[in-house]
């Protein structure tokens, strides 16, 4: 009897956003699915379809056929999972200062951390393009990953800073009672505990990364183009829709492929801990 | 407890501030090796920072603490051959149960048979054999006590502090839990110390029990000594029930003590002490030491008062009253209620008597402050 005005409402909740994904977000993308199955129009865009018989695998073919495309995919996903592991490093050390810094100073911290993202991303970009030139660093691999850890570090920060600001003391304490050193403390508490913040950053980090064209566009050459890049042609540049559709479809069934490796073991590691996100 | 080897811990005249406030000030207690050791008190009385400061976690600011008669000062607490229980049991969520119980050993350096062999040999001893491959969010708080207590024992620390360990556990938990870890203390033979502020605990798990209060120690004995002979009104009144009264010394013998109180008048007390006519102090009496009786019966005998049942709760196997005597003294008397020729329960406002006998009290002298 009263469970009707609850799912009601539950429902009336749940509506607005469900829609919203489904308009949105799914019908988008079936449309690409769609699109990399047609052939390329005379003058862009796609072909006029009149029956499905016409429905082809043709750009599918063509980018399994040219190694140049696996070489690209493998290119970018070294890059992103370089620029992931980058971030690690250098957003561990500063999380960890501010998750133990006073109460008072932390949301400080933070701010200080988020900044950056007050001015617009191409400004940022074109600054270091200021900073590199003069340098002779611009338009090399050095300049690119430069540039995608500097966009991301805060991807990576803020996970791992609500995550290590969790921690209980008392599991340090504990393990130093029981005879662990400094570093072992470090080791087998303190990091193992905050491999779901490490997770949900590299998500965030390496993700991106891999889609991102506007910093190997304006910091790399031409030999450091990425899979964004080369979808951004093939939809401005060749107007090959069929071919730009089937590079993000591949490209998202590799991510896709990927989280669920690294989720399957996620779930053998961690055996199902208790372990804070 | 007199012994003539050393004591395997030894506190010397340890003090301890926070900016102006003094929580451990100047205590000096010798813990024995194999002793059920309790620090009791009410929050805030310094015991869980004496605590810190014997696992190292705390240092003091004057004093020095001696383990085997070597000082502490400058070792961390991880070189320091002792563990902590903590309130909390600060399990790492991380590792399996068996995994908790390993790290003391890992981190010795043992080999890993052996490892095996004594995480196996130590669950056992907490009745936990079979749940080692379990997570501690799988486990019940009783099991995580346990696993806490397996954790700081199985590599026979000289010693074990134990901070508050029961405190979060339900009642029925924790009697069972009590009764535990009197088995445990016995059968591992390790050293605890225990800090509660629950005097039962101490009264029922403690060979010897340091009362503290304002970062001092009040009185350090027996269970039986503590209750049966309080050091002063604040011992007597945290353990237990106790009743005060007002005295003032009449007359003292060896073997007598003449006390008056104001409106009462006169007791007949003991107190090998030599007492001067005119010191004051405190008469205490547990409630269970009071006879009361029907109006007229048994007078004319020493420490016999008439009153009135003022109030009364039955409790099943005793009953508690309250009775207020003529000179308006009101007195708790514990009656057990299957005593061998009880006769009458007594209802409220019946007109009473209570007594006791000249020896089952004590007076708590108290010098005027100078």
């Amino acid at each position: 009897m009263s469970r009707r005005p609850v799912d009601l409402t539950r429902w009336l909740v749940v509506a607005p956003p469900t829609l919203f994904l489904l308009a949105f977000f799914l019908a988008p993308a079936l449309i690409v699915v769609a699109a990399s199955l047609r052939e390329p129009g005379e003058f862009g865009g796609l072909a006029p379809l009149d029956n499905l018989r016409q429905l082809t695998a043709e750009s599918y073919r063509f980018l399994l056929g040219d190694p140049i495309y696996a070489e690209i995919f493998a290119r970018s996903f070294v890059v992103a999972a370089l620029t992931t592991l980058i971030c690690v490093v250098l957003a561990y050390p500063l999380a960890w200062l501010i998750a133990r810094s006073p109460k008072r100073r932390r949301d400080f911290l933070v701010l200080l951390v988020v900044l950056p993202f007050a001015s617009n991303f191409l400004v940022r970009i074109y600054a270091w393009i200021m900073l590199l030139g003069p340098a002779n660093l611009l338009y090399t691999p050095f300049a690119v990953i430069a540039g995608l850890v500097y966009v991301h570090l805060p991807f990576m920060v803020l996970p791992l800073y609500t995550n290590l600001e969790k921690h209980d003391p008392a599991l340090l304490e504990a393990a130093q009672d029981l005879g662990a050193s400094r570093w072992t403390r470090f080791w087998r508490i303190t990091f193992p505990l905050s491999l779901p913040g490490i997770g949900s950053g590299s998500a965030l980090v390496f993700i991106p990364v891999l889609g991102m064209f506007a910093v190997p566009e304006l910091l790399g050459g031409t030999g450091d183009i990425l899979i964004g890049n080369l979808i951004k042609e093939q939809f401005l540049d060749n107007r090959d829709w069929p071919l730009g559709s089937a590079l993000s479809i591949l490209l998202t069934a590799a991510v896709l492929g990927l989280a669920g490796v690294a989720a399957l073991a996620g779930r053998r590691g961690a055996g199902g801990t208790g372990a804070v996100s | 407890m007199i012994t003539s080897a050393m004591p395997l811990l030894q506190i010397r005249n340890v003090t301890r501030r926070f900016g102006a406030f003094t929580a451990v000030d100047a205590v000096s207690l010798d813990i024995e090796a194999g002793e059920f050791f309790t620090l009791l008190g009410p929050s805030g009385c310094g015991k869980t920072t004496l605590l810190r400061m014997i696992a190292g976690f705390d240092a003091p600011d004057a004093g020095e603490l001696l383990l085997d008669g070597r000082p502490l000062a400058g070792i961390p607490p991880e070189a320091r051959p002792l563990h902590t229980v903590f309130q909390s049991y600060a399990l790492f969520p991380h590792m399996s149960v068996a995994g908790n119980v390993a790290f003391p050993l890992e981190m010795a350096g043992c080999a890993k048979d052996e490892i095996r062999r004594r995480v196996a040999e130590t669950l056992a001893l907490v009745h936990l054999e079979d749940k080692g491959a379990q997570f501690p969010h799988e486990l019940s708080g009783g099991q995580k006590q346990r696993v806490a207590l397996a954790r700081g024992l199985v590599n026979r620390p000289r010693l074990l502090l134990l901070d508050e360990p029961l405190g979060a556990l339900d009642a029925k938990l924790r009697q069972e839990m009590q009764g535990e870890l009197i088995r445990l203390q016995r059968d591992v033979g390790v050293t605890f110390v225990f800090v509660t502020h629950s005097q039962q605990e101490a009264l029922a798990l403690s060979h010897r029990v340091a009362v503290m209060k304002a970062g001092r120690v009040e009185q350090c004995d027996v269970p039986d000594r503590l209750y049966t002979q309080p050091a002063n009104r604040f011992v007597a009144d945290f353990i237990g029930k106790i009743n005060l009264i007002e005295v003032e010394v009449v007359a003292a013998s060896k073997i007598q003590l003449h006390l008056r109180a104001e409106g009462l008048g006169a007791i007949a007390a003991t107190d090998p002490r030599p007492l001067r006519p005119g010191d004051r102090g405190a008469f205490a009496l547990r409630p269970e030491l009071l006879r009361v009786h029907a109006h007229g019966e048994a007078a004319g005998l020493k420490n016999h008062f008439s009153g009135t049942v003022r109030e009364l709760l039955y409790l099943g196997d005793v009953t508690h009253y309250k009775i207020a005597l003529d000179c308006g003294l009101v007195l708790e008397a514990l009656m057990p209620n299957a005593a061998p020729g009880r006769a009458k329960f007594h209802e409220i406002g019946d007109p009473v008597a209570v007594s006791w006998r000249h020896d089952a009290g004590v007076f708590l002298h108290e010098p005027p402050a100078r």
